[in-house]
């Protein structure tokens, strides 16, 4: 049975419709499009035919795929502990002063304002063997003896492109969990007191437990920032030496538009798909809690 | 007393020291930048000299480079037409849906504002593959539309669940007050609601138009000729050519690229910090 739309809905559904029309064009379009490319054999130029899982089982056959799989985990397990573990500390630093409180979150915060490619191309100049400040300092005080290759040799080039992906995203962490310790009430850490408690118990029974909610949403955006990074690699490294700093991002580019391979690229990019829906699960599971849909 | 007090400074030159490093982390790119922008190129190859300083006579031949040898300043017009186009299409698409979210009843409200939010979490990764190929048969391949046109996709999630829960701040009675002076809805929003929200709309507006700003997986994926390029992508694709790195205008392309994103963020620090912490503390 129709139901009449009242006064109220009609005008509601007006105001959504402009936001509702352009998301389903240009997102939910391109993920059935991209999931529809996974499984022909498209090239730029060329619509192409259905053939099934054939890419999926490519990709999988393709050494530089693997060799990304294991990059992209590295990278995402690496980088979101040191900057969860650094960002709680940086944040309950942060939490501590009372002086220049205002310059100082500005300052921690560039890194994450200021748009990563030029930065990135800052810290490219940075990890020069040759010319370049790093391996200066690290001879002039004795650490090495030679010039390191940083973006040459594979597990240095892993550690320089965390290293930047720590640099961009810790600000990130630290301002989010200082909003989390902003919002614990004083009086229980006065009560804590009363009772005994030394700063250690206090830290574990009130503040980890409070601010864990914040903590967790946060884990998750990231998350699904990190493992879908595209900017530091293709600034640093394009993905070299031999793959070992390709992520899915960078390799789906490579294989979609360079080489033209654009199912086999979608296939690729796909690989993210499952990550993304355990995180929105996860995140409306904790909104839900908190907000009580 | 008097030990307690000497505890509580001890304990504040301790914080203090402790933060030196993250600012000095923080800093150092910048630093860099900075420094090397404007060092002249006998100095910038030359291993022996200590890279910290400026050790010779500093030069602005770089920027000079820039300006008149590439298409730098076409760049910079380019981003900031593609993101200001962007960022009004988008937040005045955010606006009324946000109102609509926050204030009115209608089926299919909560799906939606779910919605909104899960489309805030696909990353771009998802969808530059299958937007080129839409780009190319639309045959907006390598132009500033192709740009203008796809921004709203991370602007718009991101705005619309802001201003959400911004106007589910501000008090129902004031608008109910005027509709019952006989404002029409529109003009409801218009003069009640729309100034009282100012400060989440300049929130989004700002975020927008950063992320816009940043971008460079759309621009890699959509842009090929030089004229069409934005400034992430002109000064990371052309200052770069083979092996020959431009370093010191490389250096101040980025800088020059970061300034207006840096002084935005100055101005309206308080209006950042409530965005950024936004998704996490909002009770």
């Amino acid at each position: 049975m129709r139901r009449r739309l009242s006064r109220e809905e009609r005008t509601a559904y007006a105001l959504v419709a402009p936001v509702v029309l352009y998301t389903a064009s240009f997102v939910l379009y391109p993920l059935l499009l991209a999931c529809y490319l996974g499984l022909t054999n498209a090239t730029v130029a060329n619509p192409g035919k259905f053939v099934g899982l054939e890419n999926f089982v490519r990709i999988l056959q393709m050494r530089s795929f693997r060799t990304t799989l294991y990059n992209t985990g590295l990278y995402f397990s690496v980088a979101v502990a040191l900057k969860a573990s650094l960002g709680l500390v940086l944040a309950l630093l942060l939490h501590r002063i009372t002086v220049f409180s205002r310059p100082i979150r500005a300052i921690i915060l560039l890194p994450w304002v200021t748009p990563i490619a030029f930065t990135a191309i800052a810290w490219r100049w940075i990890f020069d063997p040759q010319y370049s400040c790093l391996n200066w300092a690290l001879r002039s005080v004795g650490i090495i003896n030679r010039n390191i290759a940083w973006l040459s040799f594979p597990s240095y080039a892993r550690i320089a492109v965390i290293a930047v992906n720590i640099w961009r995203g810790l600000p990130f962490f630290a301002l989010n969990i200082l909003a989390g310790l902003k919002t614990i009430p004083q009086e229980l850490y006065e009560a804590a007191k009363v009772d005994g408690a030394g700063a250690w118990t206090q830290f574990t029974r009130i503040t980890m437990p409070l601010i864990a909610p914040v903590f967790a949403m946060v884990v998750l955006f990231s998350t699904i920032m990190t493992i879908s990074d595209f900017t530091i690699v293709y600034t640093l490294t394009k993905g070299g030496p031999m793959d070992s700093t390709h992520l899915l991002a960078t390799l789906a580019y490579q294989t979609g538009l360079t080489a033209g391979f654009l199912g086999r690229g979608a296939a690729i990019a796909l690989f993210l798909f499952p990550v993304l829906l355990i995180v929105v699960y996860l995140q409306l599971r904790i909104m839900r809690k908190r907000w009580s849909w | 007393m008097v030990t307690m007090r000497i505890r509580r400074t001890l304990t504040n030159i301790v914080n203090y020291f402790g933060l030196l490093p993250f600012l000095l982390f923080a800093l150092f790119p910048f630093y860099w930048m900075i420094l090397c922008s404007i060092k002249t190129n006998i100095e910038l190859y030359n291993p022996r000299m200590n890279p910290f300083l400026i050790n010779l006579k500093p030069t602005v031949e770089h920027y000079v480079y820039l300006f008149q040898k590439t298409n730098f300043p076409l760049w910079f017009f380019n981003t900031f037409l593609v993101c200001t186009v962007a960022t009004v299409f988008s937040v005045t698409l955010s606006v009324l849906a946000g109102y609509a979210l926050a204030r009115l009843r209608f089926r299919g409200a909560n799906v939606l504002g779910i919605g909104i939010f899960v489309t805030y979490l696909i990353p771009p990764t998802l969808l530059f593959l299958p937007l080129a190929k839409v780009m190319g048969s639309f045959r907006l391949s390598d132009t500033l539309w192709s740009l203008i046109i796809t921004y709203p996709s991370f602007m718009i999630p991101f705005s619309t669940w802001m201003l959400t829960a911004f106007f589910r701040t501000i008090p129902k009675e004031i608008e109910e007050c005027a509709l019952i002076d006989g404002c029409t809805r529109l003009q409801a929003i218009r003069k009640v609601i729309l100034p009282l929200a100012l400060p989440g709309i300049v929130t989004v507006t700002l975020f927008s138009f950063l992320q816009g700003w940043q971008d460079v997986i759309y621009s890699v994926a959509f842009i090929s000729s030089s004229q069409h390029k934005t400034l992430t992508i002109g000064v990371l694709q052309e200052l770069i050519r083979g092996d020959v790195y431009y370093w010191g205008s490389l250096m101040g392309g980025a800088l020059i690229g970061s300034i207006p994103v840096i002084l935005i963020f100055v101005f309206l620090l308080d209006y950042y910090i409530a965005g950024l912490t936004a998704g996490a503390v909002k009770q």
